[in-house]
């Protein structure tokens, strides 16, 4: 929570600087950031919890990750446009009410439009009211700055959630199923079926959530090594 | 030996500072320091240098392990055979454990040996000897019949995800050969569980009444007796732990001979490389476990026949001893501090009977927990050392 508040006070000043242009330079970064550098996932380990649980197939990892999008920006633009108004005691309250309002509104969305979707992910729709992504921008971002660039930040944090989402939920059904499904088209097989003639067997560690742990910690490690600024020093 | 020396030394020269092959520098000094002691002295510190370096301290756990293999080996060819109902001399049993076992030393050190070579030219670190057990340890606990690219896959895991993620040889949380079998464990339940894969029976019709189960899946139905893989009738107690403790029975390659193991753990500890510590307290806690389910079982929980299992045939059944001699007393994993040791021992022996007998998903307890404790060795180390420091400060306070 302290590297949250410090981030709140940052952002706060950064604010008193005059005019950006609706796409300028600074707005950018708010949604490119959150992809690799400030990645929530890799960089924050923030919403770890869901990418354990709903990454065994590609299509609820996809869902998962619009409902996640759009509670975030809404999320967002509406606390940011209370945001003077909020007492900031009983501010964690308003948050939560607010977040899981959408959350409701999401899930019975799901369950009338894809309802084979909506029970597999079953209460992890739910658990989106405790995703630390999502309190964690409300908190750092939306509560210190305008509607725009509180739009943008969700817009960046969501997609950069949502990218590590599919990333392993790719992998994960790839080598746990050895196709991947999608809604209306079926299965499309990525291991031929002559592998499986010679011998291959799907991995069934991938089908356990473990792997997904395993999964990200791969990509935190490409990540890692790749990107100058995330390597530590000794 | 004079005439390999030279030729080393000739080849040298590429590899030196500013050479052209400077970065396979540490392929070369693998091979040099494999074959010959090295000549470098430390700079700082203590000036002492030990005959015995990592490499020779290798070797000496590889010959500890040469009885259970070629144990593993006859008796890989011994139950194929009689579970056929085949009359076979000794040299074809030999034989056919040969053309079932060498494939898989040769995939694994391939594997092994590759990844971590490459993991080395890259970092620049010089390239140890680390492997050369964990490499012969993966086909000792695999069963016979398990496909060759699934032990690649495992050992390509375990070497990088196991060992090389946390910065290689020395530095690994846990055992890379119990992570390589423990990734075939969950991934592929299927060729390393159950009783289809432990005997190899290709080629003809089985005998009747075999079951190709291992003593660890009977006693989950019949207790302490057990059938033997040719025989219908059940032997006795005496006879089922004779059976065990030589290790003519179904199972991993190298942990059916508990004589075999015995004879690898006396060399170990005569050299002083694996602690007595570990080994002593880890046969007293499963030996603890196993006498509190003897006298409680009855009691408590007469259906589970697994409890009245008696607790000495528990030391001889499954993987228990090789766990304990080889892989608990692996050096880096384990407990480091002296009494932190005891600590580890024991409740490796305790968690492995408490896992086999209370879970039949688990029918083999000591992957587990040898695994679980290496992840504790840290923790256990942490308060050993603490406990001498509130005593030092006690002692100090009170003089």
């Amino acid at each position: 929570m302290s590297t949250e508040a410090a981030a709140v006070n940052k952002e706060v000043i950064k604010e008193a600087v005059p005019r950006e242009p609706l796409f300028g330079a600074k707005n950018k970064r708010l949604i490119t950031d959150p992809l690799n550098d400030d990645n929530p996932i890799t960089v924050q380990v923030l919403g770890i919890c869901s990418a354990l649980a709903i990454t065994v197939q590609v299509q609820q990892a996809v869902v998962m990750s619009l409902s996640v999008i759009f509670v975030m920006i809404c999320g967002n633009i509406i606390i940011s446009a209370m945001r003077n108004i909020i007492p900031s005691r009983i501010r964690i309250i308003v948050q939560l009410v607010v977040v899981a309002a959408l959350v409701i509104l999401v899930n019975e969305i799901l369950k009338a439009y894809l309802p084979d979707i909506s029970e597999k992910l079953s209460v992890f729709v739910g658990l989106i009211i405790t995703n630390c992504i999502i309190m964690g921008r409300f908190e750092a971002f939306a509560m210190g700055n305008k509607l725009w660039p509180s739009g943008l930040d969700a817009i960046g944090n969501g997609l950069g959630y949502a990218w590590i989402l599919v990333v392993v939920a790719v992998v994960r059904e790839v080598f746990g199923s050895g196709a991947i499904s999608f809604p209306g088209i079926g299965q499309i097989k990525f291991i031929p079926q002559s592998f499986f003639e010679a011998g291959y067997m799907n991995n069934n560690l991938m089908i356990l959530p473990p792997s997904a742990l395993i999964v990200v910690g791969i990509i935190i490690w490409i990540q890692r090594s790749r990107n100058p600024k995330l390597i530590e020093e000794n | 030996m004079k005439a390999l020396e030279n030729l080393l030394e000739k080849l040298k020269t590429p590899f030196d500072k500013g050479g052209k092959l400077e970065k396979f520098y540490p392929v070369y000094d693998a091979l040099e320091t494999f074959a010959f002691v090295p000549d470098h002295t430390t700079i700082k510190g203590s000036h002492i240098r030990d005959a015995i370096d990592m490499k020779r301290t290798m070797f000496l756990v590889i010959v500890a392990m040469i009885p259970a293999l070629l144990f593993g080996i006859y008796n890989t060819g011994y139950q194929h055979f009689t579970a056929l109902g085949m009359d076979a001399s000794f040299l074809e049993m030999v034989g056919f454990g040969l053309t079932k076992v060498l494939p898989l030393i040769v995939v694994s050190y391939g594997v092994g040996l590759g990844i971590e070579f490459v993991f080395c030219i890259i970092k620049g670190h010089a390239i140890n000897e680390g492997f050369l057990v964990s490499g012969m340890l993966i086909p000792l606990i695999m069963p016979m019949d398990v496909p060759l690219w699934m032990v690649a896959v495992a050992t390509a895991f375990a070497v990088v995800i196991g060992k090389e993620v946390f910065g290689g040889t020395g530095m690994n949380i846990v055992n890379v050969a119990l992570t390589a079998r423990a990734f075939i464990f969950f991934a592929y339940p299927t060729k390393m569980s159950g009783n289809k894969v432990w005997v190899n029976t290709d080629g003809g019709s089985v005998v009747d009444g075999y079951t190709g189960e291992t003593l660890l899946a009977q006693a989950i139905e019949h207790g302490a007796n057990f059938k033997d893989v040719a025989n219908n009738a059940y032997a006795s107690l005496s006879d089922s732990f004779m059976a065990s403790f030589l290790g003519f029975i179904p199972g991993s390659i190298g942990e059916t001979s508990v004589l075999a193991i015995l004879i690898g753990a006396a060399i170990l500890l005569w050299t002083g490389i694996a602690s007595w510590r570990i080994i002593f307290m880890g046969i007293v806690g499963g030996a603890a476990m196993g006498m509190i389910f003897n006298i409680l079982g009855p009691m408590y929980f007469p259906d589970n026949l697994y409890l009245t299992v008696p607790w000495w045939q528990q030391m001889v059944m499954g993987g228990f001893a090789f766990g304990i001699v080889f892989m608990a007393t692996d050096p880096v994993t384990a407990a480091q501090t002296e009494n932190g040791k005891l600590i580890y021992g024991f409740l490796i022996g305790l968690l492995a009977i408490l896992i086999r007998v209370v879970n039949p998903a688990y029918p083999e307890g000591i992957m587990m927990s040898i695994l679980f404790m290496n992840v504790m060795a840290p923790t256990i180390d942490h308060y050993v050392i603490q406990g001498n420091i509130k005593k030092r400060l006690k002692r100090l306070k009170t003089a």
